[in-house]
């Protein structure tokens, strides 16, 4: 029996030894970790239970046979973050290149059934070469196998792709039908299409990095939602990402004790909002002065730099923010910022997720380079969004909430639950200035006629009581109290339910 | 007794003497220019009035909006505070006129210390030590030698239109004063195109040491003690001091006599100050008299227990001075430290912006027997703007001892929150460590001396960095013990959170076991077993907490970035990474990532119109410093420099319409 004992200790060391120490070292040059080593930084320590460990592949072509190595290129298993179970899987770039094979891709599918049945999140550490050439189609297969299974489980639970290495051709498209991709900066890279293709293709001349690294990803494609410094404190950002998220669709949102004050005032808010309406503020002092511990968790930040979104607790609740953000663009919103907030109001009313929605909008962003990109569907798509979730939606105008932006920005009208306007809010078609011009258009000629006539459209509509009188703001509210006010409107809504005509899924504008 | 006051400042100062005519019962008036309107000083007083714009040549330095507001609001007294129209003697005679009584000296004595060679030729007369030195020009080399050996080596020779170093040498002896002279008379030529010289006194490791006097108008005139303000950066006060730990008391009395004897010369009433300058050998020389209150007058203040205000007031409105120079006493010790909305990593470049937070230490008198006092027109929320003094607050610490004083000021340092925008506190508190300061050593170049190369933060030493680890490590155990109360969690694994931690603090790793419980954590190091007992409320979200370390009690600044614990704390800024051993182990295979390179263009954010460029070609830029407006939909977009460096090239002018990522900029 002992010999069988540590056999059975023998097959594991071999396993866990993944592509053997020389290539180990090669990937600690690189400044990567190894599969494993991710996992223990990722993972609560000693909670992690792998699966599979002796996998190997089936292939025999090109001299496969005798390429074999327990786990074929990736481990998977589960664990716990913070005590909250999560299925985890980590390409072992040491082990043919983390290449995906029928069998690797096989592992990955088995824990993503069982993250599904059982109802925990699915978290993938990315750093593979590519689809193992030597398998063919079976190879393909795999991946498409992968791929069905991420639209499956999306909206059902939380799938989250950490990219640590490459990602090339077919592979990226697992990430992308995950809710959330984070990257390593200089470390990572992803593209349909690499560097020597496009060039033989379009005669382009790029590097991996500008093509498809972090920085492409977080500032000009929003493929990515947020890029990190290395591997651990990227696998860092995951824990720390991951408390905010429930298990799955049906589970109850995370609660964590709190030691900030549910009626915490702030009165320097009172004077967050400047006395020129053209001077721009930072939207990003009301979030942190809201959030719970000024604790918040940005996504895309550098991505469409006109709206926020992110989490943040409020009491201890999971909620999600999207906020214009007045100092880049006015805060107005364009093709980007209507793709990056619809999205995450999709992610959020998935998952129940509350959503706070912060205003000062002054329209939609005028130009060709706009209507020829189809600012119309792109913009219904966060109309779309808000006007289709059914979670608790508390909005606060902080400003200008202007023409169809208005509307857009989780309205009375279009299901928002709770709103609420500062003093300082202004809710109109337009601005003064351009309303009085066309209104009085024969007076354009005269300056100070068109002068007085802004004054009295200002004087009309410039404040939160016009929409207040008929019912669409709820409440005028003090800026300093309005962590207060929106702590109890959440408290409030947490009961809200919400049926749904049948269909069998919605047509949103994709 | 007046029944209304307007104060014609604004900030600290107006905020300052109202609060003392408040005490005594008198009405008060404020002004206010349009980027004022809700400051902290409007609040404040009775009542307030408009005067004008935001520049302060049209209003608070405007005569007429003055006056206009004085007849508006009825008052029968002004105050000046210091600056804008303290010190303008038309503007003392013209309140004269009108019946309305100025809280200050006479308009006469205003008019004489405010010229220069009149208060210099003046104090001579009234007997007071001036800089010995040739007041005419000087003809020639030979001449140069001659008066240089009459005034007695060191000598400054110095051209008459001279400015920024320019045309200036020292000589100690004869053969130098015969080549500075040539020196100097050949770059003021070149330079100014006007070759006149002085020669004076060179006044070797120079302190800036003052006598306040306060007269009546009966002729009664007493001094107050002395300050000293040698720490000084580009003759802008930064620190002050009374007393100053240089001066013995005879130095004191005939320094305070001088200065008496030269108020009486210009039939001096209400407060003024005497500046002197005084070498290594308590020599002193009469450089100015300053006819108004002082930014600096809290520390006279605190030692003599005289409230400078009060005085003033009663004083102006014909009361007799209660106390006579043997009542004068001095009474422990007391500094001001100037908070400046001034960057000093960025060179001291102002910052200006909101102050998102705004916490100043707890006043009065402290369980210590210390006293903290912070006069400040600030408030959390409220804006630094471009148009005024960037002076924040002025703190001011009190104990028994010079030393207890400085402890204090350290603590009260530690325990001051701003944010929001680039200010001097980690400098103030660096200078407040600094063994020189502690031993006082001071001259006016002290921090040219001290800090040669600028100021670029303090470096824990070996000692400051255990301590900081501790709190990181007592800290990521709350953090860390919180995290894992979450709900959800499964039901037969219990995370359990480890007792050893790796505490990442710059480039030294700690290794660190915690044991103790909620009271007192214990954090023993692994390596060299120290044991740091660690106490403190601290929780989740707080900005700043006490921890007492062993019998250390630290005021530390907390900022949570994901899981990097940011601690600040005299003048030190770190930030810290606690890990598991294992994830530690890991971390250290993480590659080590120069800063990423910059780019040496200036790019243009988002479309729009360019609506200044406030740099051109060969400026030296500080990082932080605004290099150009844009504005696009109607919002104006402030372009600041990244880094420090030299403009090379300026594509774009004003009006001009610019795509994303077109070239405003370029930098050598």
């Amino acid at each position: 029996m002992r010999a069988i004992l540590s056999e059975l200790e023998a097959r594991r060391d071999e396993a866990r030894a993944g592509g053997g120490a020389a290539r180990v070292a090669a990937q600690h040059a690189k400044g990567k970790l190894t599969a494993r080593e991710r996992i223990e930084v990722l993972l609560d320590p000693g909670s992690f239970e792998e699966f599979d460990m002796y996998v190997t592949h089936r292939a025999v072509d090109f001299g496969m046979a005798g390429q074999k190595v327990a786990g074929d290129g990736v481990v998977t298993g589960w664990g716990t973050i913070n005590g909250r179970q999560t299925y985890v899987f980590s390409q072992d770039f040491t082990v043919l290149g983390g290449s995906l094979s029928e069998t690797h891709a096989e592992k990955i599918c088995k824990i993503m059934d069982m993250a599904m049945r059982n109802g925990a999140p699915v978290i993938g550490l990315n750093d593979s070469g590519g689809a193992r050439i030597q398998e063919g189609v079976a190879s393909l297969a795999g991946y498409a196998e992968v791929f069905r299974r991420n639209a499956e489980a999306s909206g059902v639970i939380p799938q989250i792709s950490v990219i640590m290495g490459p990602c090339a051709g077919g592979a990226v498209y697992s990430p992308a039908m995950t809710d959330f991709i984070f990257m390593v900066r200089d470390t990572s890279y992803m593209f349909v299409t690499g560097p020597d293709v496009v060039r033989t293709v379009t005669n382009e001349s790029v590097t991996a990095e500008e093509l498809g690294g972090a920085g492409t990803h977080t500032k000009k494609s929003s493929v990515a939602d947020a890029a990190f410094e290395n591997d651990v404190e990227t696998l860092e950002q995951v824990r720390t990402f991951f408390d905010f998220l429930p298990l799955n669709n049906r589970a109850e949102l995370p609660l964590r004790p709190v030691y900030d004050d549910p009626e915490r005032i702030d009165l320097r808010l009172d004077t967050l909002v400047p006395e020129l309406s053209t001077k721009p503020y930072d939207m990003k002092e009301l979030i942190l002065a809201l959030a719970d511990e000024g604790d918040f968790f940005e996504l895309q930040a550098e991505f469409a730099r006109n709206i926020i979104i992110g989490f943040l607790r409020l009491d201890g609740h999971t909620v999600g923010v999207v906020a214009n953000q007045p100092m880049v663009l006015a805060g107005c919103l364009d093709i980007d910022s209507s793709r990056k907030a619809a999205r995450f109001v999709r992610f959020c009313d998935a998952f129940s997720i509350p959503i706070l929605t912060l205003v000062d909008v002054p329209g939609f962003l005028p130009g060709v380079t706009q209507e020829t990109g189809g600012v119309i569907k792109h913009g219904a798509k966060l109309l779309f969004a808000y006007s289709q979730a059914t979670v608790p939606m508390v909005t606060l105008i902080t400003r200008k909430a202007y023409g169809g932006a208005y509307d857009v920005m989780a309205s009375k009208h279009i299901g928002a639950d709770i709103n609420y306007a500062w003093p300082s809010a202004e809710v109109a078609v337009m601005g003064a200035k351009g309303a009085a011009e066309i209104l009085y258009r024969s007076e354009l000629g005269d300056a100070e006629k068109i002068a007085a006539r802004t004054r009295d459209y200002e004087a009309r509509f410039a404040n939160p009581f016009v929409a207040a009188e008929r019912g669409f703001i709820d409440e005028v509210i003090m800026p300093h109290s309005s962590r207060r006010r929106i702590l109890r409107a959440f408290a409030a809504l947490r009961g809200k339910r919400k049926e749904q005509v049948w269909r069998k899924h919605d047509n949103i504008p994709l | 007794m007046f029944t209304k006051i307007l104060v014609a400042n604004r900030g600290e100062i107006a905020l300052r003497i109202m609060r003392t005519a408040k005490a005594m019962g008198i009405g008060t008036v404020a002004v206010y220019s349009d980027a004022d309107r809700d400051a902290a000083h409007v609040r404040a007083a009775d009542e307030a009035v408009a005067i004008g714009p935001a520049p302060a040549a049209s209003s608070y330095l405007s005569v007429e909006a003055i006056l206009a507001a004085v007849r508006q609001a009825g008052a029968d007294a002004v105050h000046p505070g210091y600056g804008f129209l303290s010190e303008n003697a038309a503007f003392a005679e013209t309140l004269a006129r009108e019946g309305i009584a100025f809280i200050g000296p006479p308009a006469s004595a205003i008019a004489s210390m405010g010229d220069k060679i009149t208060s210099k030729a003046l104090a001579a007369k009234a007997g007071v030590s001036t800089v010995p030195g040739h007041m005419g020009l000087v003809e020639d080399a030979e001449e140069a030698v001659r008066i240089a050996a009459e005034i007695g080596f060191p000598v400054m020779i110095k051209a008459s239109a001279g400015g920024g170093g320019k045309g200036m040498r020292i000589a100690w002896n004869e053969g130098e004063a015969r080549d500075g002279f040539r020196a100097s008379r050949a770059e003021a030529r070149t330079a100014f195109g006007d070759e006149r010289i002085f020669i004076e006194k060179f006044v070797t490791d120079p302190r800036h040491i003052e006598i306040q006097v306060l007269g009546d108008q009966h002729g009664n005139i007493v001094y107050l003690g002395e300050r000293e303000c040698s720490i000084q950066r580009r003759n802008q006060k930064v620190i002050e001091e009374a007393p100053s730990p240089f001066l013995d008391p005879e130095t004191r009395r005939a320094m305070g006599e001088q200065a008496v004897a030269l108020a009486r010369a210009v039939g001096y009433f209400s407060a003024g100050t005497v500046e002197f300058i005084v070498d290594g050998a308590r020599n002193f020389y009469f450089l100015e008299m300053n006819t108004r209150l002082q930014v600096e007058h809290p520390v006279t203040e605190l030692v003599t227990g005289i409230d400078l205000v009060e005085q003033m007031i009663r004083v102006a409105s014909g009361e007799k001075l209660t106390l006579s120079q043997e009542d004068v006493k001095l009474n422990g010790w007391a500094i001001e430290s100037r908070l400046y909305a001034e960057d000093p990593f960025r060179n001291f470049l102002p910052s200006t912006g909101r102050l998102t937070r705004y916490r100043p230490p707890r006043e009065g008198r402290q369980a210590s027997g210390t006293v903290v006092r912070n006069d400040t027109g600030v408030y959390e929320g409220g804006e630094i703007s471009i148009y005024y003094d960037p002076m924040i607050a002025k703190l001011c610490t009190w104990a028994e001892t010079r030393e207890a004083a400085i402890d204090a000021m350290v603590a009260a340092l530690n325990d001051f929150e701003v944010e929001g925008i680039g200010h001097n506190l980690p400098f103030l508190s660096a200078v407040m460590r600094q063994e020189r300061f502690r031993s006082g050593r001071l001259t006016t170049a002290y921090i040219a001396e001290e800090f040669p190369d600028g100021f670029s933060g303090v470096a824990p030493d070996a000692a400051a960095s255990q301590k900081l680890a501790a709190i990181a490590a007592v800290i990521n155990a709350r953090l860390q013990g919180r995290a894992k109360q979450i709900s959800g969690t499964i039901s037969n694994h219990a995370r359990v959170v480890g007792k050893d931690w790796v505490v990442q603090l710059g480039d030294i790793s700690h290794a660190v076991t915690l044991s103790g419980g909620a009271q007192a954590e214990v954090v023993m190091f692994r390596e060299s077993e120290a044991r740091v007992t660690v106490m403190g409320a601290w929780h989740p979200g707080q900005t700043h907490a006490h921890f007492l370390l062993n019998e250390e009690m630290l005021g530390v600044k907390v900022d949570l970035a994901g899981f990097v614990i940011r601690l600040r704390v005299n003048g030190m800024d770190v930030r810290a990474r606690v890990r598991s051993p294992r994830v530690a182990e890991l971390a250290k295979l993480m590659p080590i990532k120069l800063p990423p390179d910059t780019s040496t263009m200036l790019l243009c954010p988002m479309p729009g119109v360019i609506t200044g460029v406030t740099v051109k070609v060969g400026d030296r830029v500080e990082a932080g410093q605004t290099l150009a407006t844009v504005e696009a939909m109607k919002m104006e977009n402030v372009l600041k420099a990244e880094r420090k460096g030299v403009v090379k090239r300026v594509a774009v002018s004003a009006g001009q319409s610019l795509a994303v990522d077109e070239l405003i900029l370029e930098f050598e």
